[in-house]
């Protein structure tokens, strides 16, 4: 028998670390000599903190959402008697659960299984055999090739061929070339790169050498943003584990290829995501991006040729090469081959990290695996492709997860985070966030990405404030237009994808907001009024005492009234005023 | 009208960093091409923000230019050139925070510690700072606390955390002085 505790960021901060105290103690107490194993993330945030108990059968257990006072209940019970704690299970091998039934795991194939500080475990898996099969039995003609025929492409977000990267920084000429594995996670509401890199290290530490391999390469870099501390630790263990076993450095399995790994933290700048801007960045300048061509391929990292690749594209490599890449290629649609893991949010009952087939509907991954919206409210839109991407409204729910499917609708595929709203999420606020988000992190070299998300910026914060004027919508598409057409990198040409779709989509919202002066998801301050509805309020105090600026009169039994001039509309007293009463009105 | 650089000079406070404890660290990447956002990082690890001195000292000693090594610590959002309280407050402002209602926890704590985001509280233990997202998106709303991730939140939640904080704080102090 073992147990398995999941210790990535999410599990941690959920508690996970005072259950495995608490866990200790118990077993401890019972004198019960069974290993602890700690793993990373399965992916079902929602339940965290999670803990598996592998009988000796091999079947597993899972518990979700533990809590310190029931471990010893579980150790009781199911440790020494045998009995499933039915209450707290979310998972098991013979009964599984939804979210994990529908999900083709490849790149997070041990994702929550093995300890990721472990190399053992990773060998055990298989880890290692695709780098020696590469290294070994393959020419690197004869690899590319075969990710050629897997048909994967950059998980990174633009989609570009994998294949045709590596082939390129192969055929251009210099004795020093560089794999990059870009790290630089920044799309907020996505952790797809966290997950992998804290809890299976050393697959992209193999995807990253095969790559090597494949394009002559004897130095890889991973850069990774500085606001990953654990991601950061594991892989330094990681790669010190498979320096000391000769998978890493020099005459790697006793062949002649050498290759070795280093991390570069990065310092927190969005645009560093883009491959020029992120070399700048590996060179200690600031990351401001740079006309292409030449490609990185052909000048990159000190002006060598250097491929860059994400993440989850390195960790699904070894995988190819072991199970050859027509194994990948069956899955997926004509023009998306394989699997796409989604970070899974926002208003949705079971969110987390979920690994799919290319090609299955939006709809089945948010109803389906996600669980559907929370409280049982309605769907609005999809977000997919962070402050890239666009908004995706309920009439379009049965696009297909493939890049070009996903393109049509305006949004883009981009890294996986996929943000799922309801109907009270209001759509202009949501184009104000990430145009906020843009203009912050734009880095200033193009006037166009520069000046314009600005003056964009400028015209939503105005709708919302109860200020937009007729031909704001018209005036936001002709900025939007000029600094996608005048931005040198994707941040800027993409900039104005959220807003954009959701004037297509949503136009209807943007119009109350600016002709009727209404938003209607009750949203934007400045258009809403709290009120209290004098028939309903019993006068309990409890708004009165909950309001930050005291601005709630009344005496108690007796209704209570909002001074409308003080008040801050933070909605603390709608959250507060007992249910069944319900006498606090937004309106 | 002053440049930003003789503005950085005005917020210095009058103690002098002890330049010293950083030689190791420049040591050992002196010579590594490349290398200045990783001594900022770990110049800042050493005294918890970047002052004008330090980052002077760092240009000399690197023989890069004073106004590149600005360039760089202006450019990344990691790098503060102000010191900052005893506990800094990661609030989350990513997406699904966003729509879970991280505005309103920002507006809580502002109310609660009295400074907006990016400030310090006059008693220095407190500072407030907006993150992008800090990838725990499933307990949005989410803040971070000297490492520990609190969610997901209510505004009165992350009030009582602080008050928490404050309290123990207080304590500690009072402690302090009885001893």
């Amino acid at each position: 028998m073992k147990i398995r505790i999941g210790l990535g960021s999410c599990g941690i901060a959920a508690g996970a670390l005072k259950v495995m105290e608490a866990l200790q103690e118990e077993l401890n107490n019972h004198n019960l000599d069974i290993e602890i194993q700690q793993t990373g993330c399965i992916g079902m945030c929602h339940n965290e903190p999670l803990l598996d108990i592998i009988d000796d059968n091999g079947q597993t257990y899972t518990y979700g959402k533990i809590k310190e006072k029931d471990i010893k209940a579980i150790i009781e019970q199911h440790v020494l008697e045998g009995n499933p704690v039915e209450k707290y299970l979310v998972h098991s091998s013979s009964n599984p659960n939804n979210f994990l039934a529908e999900q083709v795991r490849v790149a997070l194939r041990n994702c929550g299984i093995i300890d990721p500080e472990k190399i053992e475990h990773y060998i055990d898996r298989g880890g290692y055999e695709a780098l020696k099969k590469a290294i070994t039995d393959m020419s690197p003609e004869e690899i590319i090739e075969e990710i050629k025929i897997s048909g994967l492409r950059g998980r990174g977000g633009a989609g570009f061929p994998t294949w045709f990267k590596w082939n390129a920084t192969r055929n251009n000429p210099g004795n020093i070339k560089y794999i990059v594995c870009n790290a630089d996670e920044g799309d907020p509401g996505a952790f797809m790169d966290r997950s992998v890199l804290e809890s299976d290290p050393h697959s992209v530490l193999e995807g990253m050498a095969i790559a090597g391999y494949a394009v002559g390469a004897h130095e890889g870099i991973i850069y990774c943003r500085a606001e990953y501390p654990l991601a950061i630790r594991r892989l330094e263990i990681a790669i010190k584990q498979a320096q000391a076993k000769e998978l890493l450095g020099s005459s790697i399995l006793g062949t002649p290829f050498s290759f070795d790994i280093k991390i570069k933290q990065g310092a927190g700048a969005f645009v560093c995501g883009e491959e020029t801007a992120l070399i700048a960045s590996l060179e200690g300048e600031r990351g401001m991006p740079r006309l292409k061509p030449p490609f990185p391929a052909q000048s990159g990292y000190w002006g060598r040729p250097t491929n860059i690749n994400n993440v989850e594209t390195l960790a699904n490599v070894p995988w190819i090469i072991a199970e050859g890449g027509q194994a990948f290629a069956v899955r997926g649609s004509e023009t998306s081959k394989g699997t796409k893991v989604f970070a899974l949010a926002g208003k949705i009952n079971r969110g987390g990290l979920v690994e799919v087939p290319m090609g299955l509907s939006l709809r089945d991954v948010i109803y389906k695996i996600g669980g559907g919206i929370k409280e049982n409210r309605n769907f609005k839109a999809v977000q997919l492709g962070g402050p890239s991407g666009g908004c995706i409204p309920a009439a379009l729910l049965d696009t297909p997860v493939e890049y070009e499917s996903i393109t049509q609708t305006g949004a883009i595929m981009g890294s996986g985070g996929m943000v799922v709203m309801d109907e009270t999420t209001c759509m202009v606020d949501v184009a104000r966030f990430f145009l906020d988000f843009t203009q912050k992190e734009s880095c200033g070299k193009c006037v166009q990405c520069r000046i314009g998300t600005k003056r964009m910026l400028e015209i939503l914060e105005r709708i919302c404030e109860g200020e937009g004027q007729p031909g704001d919508i018209e005036l936001l598409q002709e900025i939007a237009l000029k600094v996608g057409e005048g931005s040198l990198c994707g941040l800027g040409q993409s900039a104005p994808n959220p807003v954009l779709t959701t004037i297509r989509y949503f136009r209807e919202e943007y119009e109350a907001h600016i002709n009727e002066k209404r938003c209607p998801a009750m949203q934007c301050k400045a258009l809403i009024t709290y009120r209290i509805d004098p028939d309903k309020c019993k006068g309990c105090s409890l708004c009165a005492k909950k309001c930050p600026v005291n601005c709630i009169k009344g005496e108690r039994k007796k209704p209570y009234v909002i001074d409308q001039e003080q008040c801050i509309k933070c909605g603390n007293c709608i959250e507060v005023c007992p249910t069944k009463w319900a006498a606090v009105i937004v309106e | 009208m002053l440049c930003n650089c003789q503005k950085e000079k005005q917020n210095q406070t009058a103690d002098s960093p002890d330049l010293s404890i950083l030689d190791e660290v420049l040591d050992e990447y002196r010579d590594q091409a490349g290398s200045l956002v990783t001594v900022l990082q770990k110049a800042q690890d050493l005294y918890g923000y970047l002052p004008l001195t330090v980052l002077r000292h760092i240009a000399e000693e690197m023989n890069i230019k004073p106004a590149q090594v600005y360039g760089v610590a202006t450019f990344y959002t990691q790098f503060r050139l102000t010191p900052v309280g005893k506990h800094v407050i990661l609030l989350c402002q990513g997406t699904a925070c966003h729509v879970n209602g991280s505005e309103r926890i920002e507006t809580a704590l502002c109310q609660e510690l009295k400074i907006k985001p990016g400030e310090t509280t006059p008693d220095k233990l407190f500072t407030l700072t907006n993150v992008a997202c800090l990838g725990c998106c499933s307990l949005a709303p989410v803040m971070m606390i000297n490492g520990q991730a609190y969610g997901p939140l209510t505004p009165d939640q992350a009030v009582r955390i602080i008050k928490d904080l404050y309290a123990r704080e207080q304590q500690a102090s009072e402690g302090g002085e009885n001893a």
